[in-house]
């Protein structure tokens, strides 16, 4: 049985497989960005926090995955259901590359343009949304990006937990020493990271000022 | 509009101090007075501290010891952005929005003031005219422009909501000397239509007394002497006489090489 009649054959869960690991990718990215660009912003603009709020998505971000996923397991409310669990560490690993960005982007806006805009009467708000976040989205988005493409494939881990995914088809390929249930889960999960890279790439491209 | 308070002068630096947070200081017993509509320059070296003493008017610093007072009041009173958006501010770099056109760029201060879009789009068209521009420039972007342009648009930009004063640090210190030129000759028209209070930095004594009515002589964060340009040239302050020195040692040499 060839790769592609199997994915044929059980396109039904392949799809719910895929909608799964969209959904983790999705909300995770989704929280990493809500959380990390204002953590970049505070890092852009009050230097004091820079170094801790770096450091400790640093740290996070060499934890290995799978002890991850087992430290979070004893939290209560978290480790009731895998997929919050998996939600969580793939948000934060998440986190280093958009505060990063956000914050080298911000810091990266010409001085002269910041000064001309104070100068001007701007407030601090009208600076940040009209200003500096506007000349920053492009490499904001070039950090959201690597953010999605780790994630796909961290996201395929948390099948180990139980939180479904495309990891599934691949843990259960291992098991079963079956590599075209591996590549069933990983083929997908590859598209998935290209088809993001892709699409936030040409986004991010749309989007850098001139 | 501002307050008429013609009586008095319209900027008033009074016993200025700056230091840096580190102690470092830029500025010391600053005293001095910019009356209604003159042109005050500022000339000093690099480090004297002039382009200090320009942004503690707008209070993009804020005085270590003393006061600065604009129209009468204490600046450090009131509030900062209704004081910024009331002085128009032109720096070297232009500092233009790059992600912005030209016609969004002028009319950024209106727009965020709350003027209606008919009334904004005709601010900006007679703001280009003014400075010099083509009306189809309007949809440019920064990138688009020349050196020259940019500057305008800054100068544009600047005077968008009408200030009364008008801050301007080095404007044409980056240009080539014929558009610098140009500028200066167009500046000086421009002033004598609108007549704005003008604070002027640079390190050019040609362009100090060219478009100067006061020359105020700056040096390691000192006031040296505040002069009108034909008493500067025949001032005999060491300093004062060193700039002219240079001024006109560069012209004869430059002459005699010509001749020899």
């Amino acid at each position: 049985m060839n790769l592609f009649h199997f994915l044929w054959q059980n396109h039904e869960q392949v799809l719910e497989l895929t909608l799964e690991h969209l959904w983790l990718v999705g909300i995770s990215t989704l929280l990493a960005v809500l959380i990390g660009i204002p953590l970049g912003i505070v890092c852009a603009h009050w230097p004091v926090w820079n170094k801790p709020v770096l450091g400790t998505a640093n740290i996070i971000q060499t934890i290995p995955s799978l002890a991850l996923f087992g430290f979070l397991l004893p939290v209560p409310w978290l480790g009731d259901r895998a997929d919050r669990l998996a939600i969580l560490a793939l948000t934060l690993y998440a986190l280093l590359p958009v505060i990063r960005n956000t914050y080298t982007g911000i810091r990266g806006v010409d001085p002269a343009v910041v000064e001309a805009g104070r100068g001007m009467g701007l407030t601090d708000h009208q600076l940040l949304f009209q200003v500096e976040l506007p000349l920053a989205v492009s490499v904001i988005l070039s950090g959201v990006r690597v953010a999605v493409v780790v994630s796909v494939g961290l996201a395929t881990i948390a099948a180990a937990i139980g939180a479904g995914g495309l990891g599934e088809f691949i843990f259960r390929g291992l098991a079963m020493v079956n590599n075209q249930l591996i590549l069933a889960g990983a083929i997908p999960a590859a598209v998935l990271a290209l088809s993001a890279d892709f699409g936030l790439g040409w986004l991010e491209k749309r989007l850098r000022p001139r | 509009m501002e307050p008429d308070l013609a009586a008095g002068p319209v900027i008033e630096f009074r016993d200025v101090a700056y230091a840096l947070p580190n102690g470092q200081r830029l500025l010391s017993e600053l005293n001095l007075q910019v009356q209604r509509g003159e042109t005050l320059v500022l000339l000093g070296r690099s480090g004297s501290g002039k382009t200090t003493t320009l942004k503690l008017v707008n209070r993009l610093l804020t005085p270590s010891g003393g006061e600065v007072r604009v129209n009468g009041a204490p600046s450090a009173e009131g509030d900062v952005i209704r004081l910024r958006r009331s002085i128009g501010y032109v720096i070297q770099d232009v500092g233009l929005f790059p992600h912005y056109d030209v016609e969004r760029n002028i009319g950024l201060v209106p727009r965020i003031e709350g003027w209606p879009a008919e009334r904004i789009h005709r601010r900006v068209e007679e703001l280009l005219q003014m400075v010099g521009l083509e009306a189809h420039l309007a949809s440019r972007y920064p990138h688009q422009l020349s050196g020259g342009q940019r500057q305008r648009v800054g100068v544009a930009r600047a005077l968008a909501a009408d200030p009364a004063i008008l801050l301007m640090d080095e404007p044409f210190g980056a240009l080539d000397a014929i558009t610098r030129d140009q500028l200066q000759r167009e500046f000086l028209l421009l002033q004598q239509r609108l007549g704005k209070t003008v604070v002027f930095v640079t390190h050019d004594l040609r362009e100090a007394l060219l478009l100067g009515s006061r020359v105020a002589l700056m040096e390691a964060g000192k006031l040296v002497t505040v002069l009108s340009p034909k008493d500067f040239l025949r001032s005999t302050d060491p300093l004062a006489a060193a700039y002219v020195r240079a001024l006109g040692g560069g012209l004869d040499s430059a002459t005699n090489r010509g001749a020899s």
